[in-house]
């Protein structure tokens, strides 16, 4: 299961990269969701999976009896989605002001604030 | 006395609550100060707390390490700590003359305390994790306040500093995530050890992650770009504290991780180091010579001064990771106040495009004086503080025989007084090109004050760590040989070893 989950992080890690190299800055922004969301699978897939094994502690034990799944990357991951979620938004919202305001989304024509010949 | 280390992530969070809610009206900006002046007292206890009693840790929650979340200061952090209340302070004080009450109600004041707990959070953590969170709170802090206004020139900026800064969110994110598949923890102080017994090959390909993903953050070379594109943009009062602050948490993150937990393979990664330390100082002062903007001009040489401090923990021997620390120190200081200065210069000649303005030295000595203070320390003349940072910095590397890095240290230092010198023939020494005469009388009184005094504070700073280097070297060099030597570090987070 885990070379499978590490087969689909490099898929879209790759997907992503390839988004990414393009010159419009909804290409890019779409290639940046797929890498974050490969970024979070890879850390689900770092904790191990244990499948079908609830990490529940039985009422009065310290610990749980055998193997169970790891609780910790599913917080880690779980807070990634919510920060990447609000980021992914506020970029969203930049990119579409971009666009009304400066009329493309061509990385090569936005020069507003670096200006080609500085008069 | 561990609740200290808490105060200066809660004191900012706190101000930024009470800002947001009486953000319409004056309130808001005294809050602002008042909430920077409590976290300057509780940053100054937490420092007298650690020169007197060593590295402090505290467990959040009640879990003991390495399961819970760690605050951790040694004399690194809590001196970072420090010097980022006090530009908290300065800049809230001349925020109070520059932004206008729309930008307050609009949360101005809430989004810059949002902003500072990200930074003394992401300086005081002791888990990778929460380094992260911090960082985010931090970014998505500076979002808000780069676009504030929404100018085109802003909005063209803004686009760039955020992809670049995603890319290097999402890059310190995998990160984590395979060092804690390779370590199952990501307690600092844990990794030092845990990473002593990986697949070290494997161990330097995630270093190398580390690197990118901080080196963006830091504004290194080549992945500096997103910097000069952006920090001309927003308000004077925003980009001084973004100019401060924002690269050199990536330069702290930098430092702490390159000596307490990728310290395997020195070799490798601190040849690369190496490297990109002598390519960013030269590459950004070559950049800020190609400028007319005072702005950019100084954007750039942000990027030129960063070189310096990767130097120092690239040559990662004593003496230069002291010089690391003590130009972080001076830098900081320094850097916020030129972008203050250029505030008050774009405000009374009309501009900062060098070409455009001019008179300032005839009709305002005053601002003339307090440019010349940190614009030498930045180019390191004697006796102000950057020349001691460079002097320390140039002798470390002289020890370890590095002739070439030594020299170009040296010829990027000649080059910040090239660019210094075309800042001052530009705004200062030339007549306006308009016949104005531009005088700081024109500013209405309070406005005067709060713009004056913050320049005039910080320059003081300069001036006295210049003067009396001596305390500031001493401080440095013990915080060199935490740094060095982490174990006291260690054992305060996780109790001694058995």
């Amino acid at each position: 299961m885990e070379s499978l989950l590490a087969i689909v992080v490099g898929i879209l890690a790759a997907s992503a990269v390839y988004l990414m190299m393009a010159r419009s800055m909804m290409r890019f922004l779409f290639g940046l969701m797929l890498l974050s969301n490969a970024a979070n699978l890879s850390i689900f897939v770092a904790g191990r999976l244990t499948e079908g094994a609830a990490p529940l502690i039985e009422d009065g034990a310290e610990a749980p009896a055998g193997a169970v799944a790891n609780a910790l990357p599913q917080a880690l991951v779980l807070t990634a989605i919510v920060i990447g979620f609000g980021l992914f938004a506020f970029a969203l919202v930049l990119v579409w002001r971009a666009w009304t305001i400066l009329g493309t989304l061509e990385a090569d024509d936005m020069r507003i604030a670096e200006p080609k010949d500085p008069a | 006395m561990s609740w200290i280390l808490a105060l200066p992530i809660a004191i900012p969070f706190a101000t930024a609550v009470l800002a947001f809610l009486l953000r319409h009206g004056p309130v808001g900006r005294l809050i602002s100060i008042g909430g920077a002046a409590l976290l300057l007292g509780a940053t100054l206890v937490l420092l007298t707390e650690v020169v007197e009693h060593g590295v402090i840790a505290a467990q959040m929650g009640g879990w003991s390490a390495p399961f819970g979340i760690t605050l951790v200061a040694d004399r690194l952090s809590a001196a970072m700590a420090l010097i980022t209340a006090i530009i908290a302070l300065t800049v809230s004080v001349f925020a109070m003359g520059e932004i206008g009450e729309e930008a307050e109600s609009l949360g101005y004041h809430a989004l810059f305390q949002v902003l500072i707990a990200g930074v003394t959070g992401a300086f005081l953590t002791g888990d990778l994790f929460n380094l992260y969170v911090w960082f985010e709170v931090m970014l998505i802090a500076s979002f808000g306040l780069l676009v504030m206004g929404g100018s085109p020139a802003q909005i063209d900026g803004g686009v760039k500093y955020v992809a670049l800064n995603l890319i290097s969110t999402v890059m310190f994110l995998t990160g984590i995530g395979i060092l804690y598949g390779m370590t199952g923890t990501l307690n600092l102080a844990d990794l030092a050890s845990a990473t002593d017994t990986v697949d070290q090959g494997l161990l330097t390909v995630v270093a190398m992650m580390f690197m990118v993903a901080f080196g963006v953050k830091a504004a290194v070379f080549p992945l500096f770009f997103w910097l000069p594109a952006s920090y001309h943009t927003p308000a004077f009062a925003t980009s001084a504290v973004f100019a401060g602050l924002l690269t050199k948490v990536g330069v702290y993150a930098l430092i702490r991780m390159f000596t307490l937990v990728f310290d395997n393979d020195q070799a490798f990664t601190h040849t690369i180091l190496l490297w990109v330390a002598a390519l960013t100082m030269v590459v950004g002062v070559l950049g800020a010579a190609a400028q007319s903007d005072m702005r950019r001009i100084l954007s750039f040489h942000i990027v030129s001064q960063i070189g310096y401090m990767v130097m120092g923990l690239a040559l990662m021997t004593p003496l230069a990771l002291i010089g690391a620390v003590f130009y972080l120190l001076h830098h900081i200081v320094v850097k916020a106040n030129l972008f203050l200065i250029a505030g008050v210069a774009d405000r009374i000649t009309g501009g900062t495009e060098l070409s455009r303005i001019g008179g300032l030295y005839a009709t305002a000595p005053l601002l003339a004086l307090l440019f010349l203070i940190p614009a030498f320390s930045l180019a390191g003349f004697p006796p102000l503080s950057g020349f001691w940072a460079k002097y320390i910095l140039v002798r470390a590397a002289l020890e370890v025989e590095a002739w070439v890095l030594a020299a170009v240290a040296l010829a990027v230092g000649l080059l910040t007084i090239y660019s210094m010198t075309k800042i001052w023939a530009g705004a200062f020494w030339s007549p306006h090109p308009d016949g104005r005469d531009p005088s700081l009388a024109q500013l209405a009184p309070a406005t005067r004050a709060a713009s004056v005094w913050p320049i005039a504070t910080l320059a003081v700073v300069t001036v006295l760590i210049g003067l009396f280097p001596q305390p500031f070297y001493a401080f440095s060099e013990a915080a060199a040989a935490d740094l060095l030597d982490p174990t006291a570090y260690i054992t305060a987070v996780l109790g001694a070893p058995t």
